[in-house]
């Protein structure tokens, strides 16, 4: 790139807040090991993501000094591990600037997330604004990862509403051009993702918002990929739910988040019965807890919400803003990079605006899968195949993608060591 | 990892240049088969002459291990009887199963041998079979089609 002079007076380069990746690194232990004798070059850190040891140490810390069962006994040991699991909660809470705790749902994953909302619908939910039937409409978009499909797909089996999406660019962004059509007064629930998973795209969301308000819909994101890279506030951006998981935000697998506005969870009725989510058990019939225990029968992820409580420190530490501006920098060098490989071709924007640290192609005539192969016979570690987002290959006619994705502790070096295995790919293949 | 294990001379000549590609008629049996962690497709058709297998034709999209697969297996299986072909087969699963402990036997699994390197790598395992498995599914149907035609 080339080196501007920004007048003095201007928002300047140096004043974007910036971190030191070496030292960040240093905190993996991960990334000292080698894989088939060449030093580790993680490049899926949106598949998951890697863990520093403070996150390591706080679930090992909690395992062995504090470890019993929450919300439940008076003992000492179960006061510290609530403590501990509720701690996390106000942890994610104030990261994503939710106004309540309470608002906080623990679940086991984004997927169990966006499926506990997609259960709240049903023709004979209390609330009208849960009540779906034939004529009602739910819209998500052709870039959403299976999970936040297939759950609406199902509800519509279930009730005869009918979904509906909003396709893709050819740049691939959202497809906002029929907004108003798609988004109308049928419609119960618009759900999107906010950050794509395979094309990186950061879709814009107050237009969608503006309209959703206006027909008195309701508005999901599916925050997986962009609540660890970028700063969230459930407030700022005006939604009602969010979905993500931790453990592509250096916490453990095990522990997701569903956040909803206090009112509408306490409007939705329980997901999984048991244990922890009821107010009173009769014979006859039960009365159930207000969010967040309505939504966590029995034992919850106690040790990986801890992690996750680690994690959203180390991160804070860091600086969120910081973290963006990172994927940033390293993106508009990934996107140079790989367009200097032949017949590699980037599906997605193309321009580091409005999209995260997540660049999918395809290289001309070989398979992602033996991309991949040999990449990883060289340390690389991408994902390959269709990402869990069948769609997007269907809509850009691939019948599958090669996926590097990058994180705090990514470096350019890293992304050179991608081009030059990318080159070494062409030679097996030529 | 020794990469020329697994991406073996023959494996890569079959890739370009494959053998018997293309869907052809007539034929009994009609499968279409995914690999739905990857997203690699074949449809395969199978002919029955008696107990011969008088065609094996297909057509997929996927990576140079499953492509080169199927264009191995019909090499080898086009044109013999049911059993012999279902006997190598079972040899053949038998190899990608061995987690790259079984010794291949070139008498009967033929260029296929050249795919014990990929025994040894679980993610890839299932793109060498898909064909395969294709195979025996339309094999299946074709001879259950034919005994209630008798």
């Amino acid at each position: 790139m080339t080196a501007l002079t920004i007048p003095a007076g201007m928002p300047q380069y140096d004043d974007k807040p910036r971190f030191d990746v070496e030292r960040v690194r240093a905190d993996f232990p991960i990334l000292g090991r080698e894989v088939n004798g060449h030093p580790l070059v993680y490049l899926d850190s949106g598949n998951t993501s890697q863990k520093p040891r403070q996150v390591i140490d706080a679930v090992a810390r909690y395992y062995a000094e504090h470890n019993a069962n929450v919300a439940r006994s008076v003992h000492t040991l179960g006061t510290e591990s609530t403590e501990a699991y509720e701690g996390a909660r106000a942890k994610v809470a104030a990261f994503i600037g939710a106004p309540s705790v309470d608002e906080v749902v623990f679940t086991k994953n984004a997927t169990e997330s966006l499926n506990l909302v997609a259960h709240a619908f049903g023709p004979h939910a209390r609330d009208e604004r849960f009540r779906l039937g034939p004529g009602d409409e739910i819209v998500i978009s052709e870039m959403e990862h299976h999970s936040n499909i297939v759950p609406w797909q199902l509800l519509c089996e279930r009730t005869g509403a009918t979904l509906r999406w909003f396709g893709l660019t050819e740049t691939g962004r959202l497809d906002e051009s029929n907004l108003e059509e798609l988004v109308n007064e049928r419609t119960k629930i618009v759900s999107i993702v906010h950050m794509s998973n395979v094309l990186g795209t950061v879709n814009a969301t107050s237009r969608i918002t503006a309209r959703v308000r206006e027909v008195g819909a309701l508005l999901m994101l599916d925050c997986s990929q962009s609540v660890p890279h970028l700063p969230m506030d459930v407030v700022d951006y005006d939604v009602d739910f969010i979905a993500f998981t931790g453990h592509k935000m250096l916490a453990p697998t095990g522990i997701g988040v569903l956040w909803g506005r206090g009112e509408l969870l306490n409007a939705m009725p329980p997901f999984l019965g048991g244990g922890s989510m009821i107010e009173t058990v009769k014979m006859g019939g039960s009365t159930y807890a207000p969010a967040p225990a309505r939504f966590e029968a029995g034992t919850p992820p106690i040790a990986q919400a801890v992690g996750l409580g680690a994690a959203i420190d180390y991160l804070t530490g860091i600086g969120m803003d910081a973290i963006a501006w990172h994927d940033k920098e390293l993106t508009a060098y990934a996107l140079d990079a790989l367009d200097t490989v032949p017949g590699l071709r980037i599906y997605g924007p193309r321009v580091p605006v409005g999209r995260g640290a997540t660049i999918s192609f395809t290289l001309d005539g070989i398979h992602p899968h033996d991309v991949g192969q040999v990449l990883d016979s060289l340390g690389v570690q991408v994902r390959v195949g269709h990402h869990c987002a069948k769609p997007i290959c269907d809509r850009f006619s691939v019948p599958a993608l090669t996926r590097a994705s990058f994180y705090l502790y990514t470096t350019t070096d890293e992304v050179d060591a991608l081009v030059r295995g990318l080159d070494q790919v062409r030679k097996v293949f030529a | 990892m020794q990469l020329d294990q697994l991406y073996q001379e023959i494996i890569l000549d079959h890739y370009k240049r494959p053998k018997g590609r293309g869907l052809r008629e007539p034929f009994a049996a009609d499968v279409h088969h995914v690999n739905p962690t990857c997203g690699d497709e074949i449809t395969l058709r199978v002919a029955l002459d008696g107990e011969t297998i008088s065609d094996i034709s297909y057509d997929g999209q996927g990576c140079s291990i499953s492509q080169a697969s199927a264009s191995v297996l019909f090499e080898l299986l086009n044109g013999r009887k049911v059993d012999d072909a279902l006997a190598v087969h079972a040899a053949f699963v038998e190899l990608m199963g061995g987690k790259g402990q079984v010794e291949p036997d070139e008498e009967v699994l033929g260029d296929a041998v050249a795919f014990a390197g990929v025994a040894k790598y679980p993610a890839r395992v299932k793109c060498a079979l898909l064909s395969w498995m294709a195979l025996k599914d339309a094999v299946a149907q074709a001879v259950a089609l034919e005994k209630e035609e008798v």
